[in-house]
């Protein structure tokens, strides 16, 4: 039983590039994660704070803070696989070996 | 009649030592300067002290934005040069923007991606400390980070203009990779290029020579060339404005003792008050005795006096003084001396001339005598040296006290030394002391080769040195090129002849 999956994913305002994130983020939530994730999506312009806790430097950022190792995906997050990959998540369409 | 257009570019000046004087008042208000250097060239330093400067000289707040090392870092590395940034922090002058590496956290790249959040934060900080001067440090390191070159300087573009739309005054480190050559090594001078500093640390003689240089500041004026600079504890870094000096020192008319009557006589009534003497002469001619003379000279005019010896110890130098019957000691008790006796090779040239300005300041002497300059010849380039010259005499000048200096000449007989080659056009007087070979014995002359603003001998005085220190004597007659070292006995008449007669009489 693999743990919850707590992601963040910070994005600066509503341009297209934050709403291209988010669309492809859930999609691989959706189709991969099962139910078992949770998902915050912070805007630094609202919480700049926060981005400086986590030191954000490039926008869109994805976190993956639970389960350990901490990992990190920068980018709108269109490449699905390597998404999962950094994630350290094996796709559930593909079988594992 | 064309019409004159008057665009005046505001400056912030920034606190630093010499800095505000090259650039003319300081960096241009509002905008961003590129600060460029090789690995060790003090950009760190810089970009933290002109943060550190605004806050305690002119309480403007200010963000750090750190590229490289990490914030810890940079508070424990500043605290020997005696900046307390944390202190700074509490009191909420000073912001940290950590944009630094972490090694231990593995980042992929799906997709595109801005520096939106690094903007975010840097517009968070300077509203929350509400800063008027922001630190970039280093953007190269930030290309190390990410793959895609391109993007990266666009992305720096867009902070650029961001800095700019807040208002605030920025500097921006880079590094390069060669002294000479490009500005900087990812060609980041293009999007910040209204202002360029270029810093080197270039091997000369086997010695660390530091300079600043303002390449550009974009419809500003600023002084051209290449300045020296050094970084002291508890100040950072300072500049020594050699060609931004003014030549505006005033003059007196007030005679001073030279410390011996008859060459006081021989220079019409004594040195001028605010004046550079020069003293030449090889190993042995008395040079040390005449910088002896000049301090007893203002000792019993009630005058304070510095002494800066390069050759000698303290000790040595009280023993000789005692050998004339003049006692440093005592001096020294009564506050009239202050002794300073360093090895030349101990630092640099930079640092020596801070040091003495420093001394000078604190002791607030009338008189200073440096024994001997040309010592602090031997661990520098020439060019280096030259400057140093320089702008030691004009600080001296500036203060209004005078100041003797010796100079060995590198020939026991005539002959000059590069020290005099740099300043004697700078000095007031000019004394040269001078080895006299006549008849198999080694007698010694004296002579003042320039006196500005007086009347003076021009004879070349023979004299001698006992327990009570120099007498000057006669003039050598009949006899010429004792300047160029060789002496040559033109005989005639008297005196002279009858010496050669007594020699071969019974």
């Amino acid at each position: 039983m693999m743990g919850k999956i707590l992601l963040k994913l910070y994005i600066t305002g509503k341009t297209a590039k934050s709403e291209r994130a988010i669309g492809n983020l859930n999609r691989i939530c959706e189709s991969d994660l099962g139910k078992e994730y949770e998902l915050n999506v912070i805007d630094v312009l609202e919480n700049p704070q926060l981005a400086e806790n986590e030191k954000i430097l490039a926008t869109p950022t994805l976190i993956k803070a639970l389960p350990p190792p901490l990992r990190r995906i920068i980018g709108d997050l269109t490449d699905q696989d390597k998404v999962l990959l950094g994630l350290d998540i094996v796709p559930s369409h593909k079988t594992p070996l | 009649m064309p019409k004159k257009i008057d665009v005046i570019f505001e400056k912030l000046p920034t606190g630093i030592a010499g800095f505000d004087q090259v650039s003319n008042g300081g960096l241009p208000k509002g905008r961003t300067t590129l600060i460029s250097g090789t690995a060790g060239s003090a950009k760190t330093v810089l970009g933290v002290q002109f943060l550190v400067e605004g806050i305690i000289k002119f309480d403007q707040s200010a963000v750090f934005i750190t590229f490289e090392e990490c914030p810890d870092d940079i508070r424990k590395n500043m605290v020997g040069l005696g900046w307390d940034i944390a202190a700074l922090e509490s009191e909420g002058k000073w912001a940290f923007v950590d944009a630094s590496p972490d090694p231990g956290v593995e980042c992929v790249t799906s997709g595109d991606f801005d520096f939106g959040g690094l903007l975010a934060r840097i517009e968070h900080a300077v509203r929350k400390v509400g800063a008027v001067r922001v630190s970039m440090d280093s953007i190269s390191a930030i290309f190390a980070q990410y793959q895609d070159v391109s993007k990266v300087r666009s992305e720096l573009f867009r902070i650029a203009v961001g800095l700019k739309k807040l208002g605030v005054t920025a500097i921006i480190t880079a590094e390069r990779n060669t002294e000479y050559g490009d500005v900087s090594r990812h060609g980041i001078e293009e999007f910040v290029a209204d202002n360029v500093i270029i810093l080197r640390n270039v091997l000369e003689s086997e010695k660390r020579r530091r300079t600043m240089e303002i390449l550009k500041f974009r419809g500003c004026s600023h002084q051209k060339g290449e300045w020296p600079f050094t970084i002291m504890p508890g100040q950072g870094v300072i500049l020594i404005p050699l060609s931004a000096m003014e030549l505006k020192q005033k003059s007196s008319n007030v005679r001073i003792t030279s410390g011996n009557k008859e060459l006081d006589k021989m220079c019409g009534g004594g040195f001028f008050r605010d004046s550079i003497i020069l003293v030449s002469g090889a190993t042995g001619t008395g040079k040390t005795l005449m910088t002896t003379e000049f301090i007893h000279g203002g000792a019993i005019a009630g005058e304070r006096c510095l002494l800066f010896a390069f050759e000698e110890s303290r000790e040595q130098l009280a023993r000789n003084a005692t050998g004339w019957g003049i006692d440093y000691d005592k001096m020294e008790a009564e506050g009239q001396l202050k002794v300073v006796c360093e090895y030349p090779e101990t630092m640099g040239l930079e640092d020596h001339l801070i040091r003495i300005k420093d001394l000078i300041e604190e002791f607030k002497p009338h008189r200073i005598a440096v024994d001997s300059l040309s010592a602090l010849e031997r661990g520098s380039s020439e060019r280096g040296f030259r400057e140093f010259v320089i702008a030691l005499s004009s600080f001296i000048k500036d203060q209004e006290t005078a100041g003797l200096f010796t100079s060995t000449t590198s020939t026991l007989v005539g002959g000059t030394s590069i020290t005099e080659a740099h300043i004697s056009t700078i000095t007031d007087s000019i004394i040269l002391l001078r080895y006299v070979e006549m008849f198999g014995e080694m007698r010694r002359g004296l002579t003042v080769l320039k006196m500005r603003g007086s009347m003076h001998d021009k004879d070349i005085r023979e004299f001698t040195i006992d327990g009570t220190g120099r007498h000057i004597g006669k003039t050598f007659r009949n006899v010429t090129g004792i300047l160029g070292g060789h002496p040559v006995y033109t005989a005639n008449q008297e005196s002279d002849t009858d010496r050669i007669v007594s020699m071969f009489a019974e």
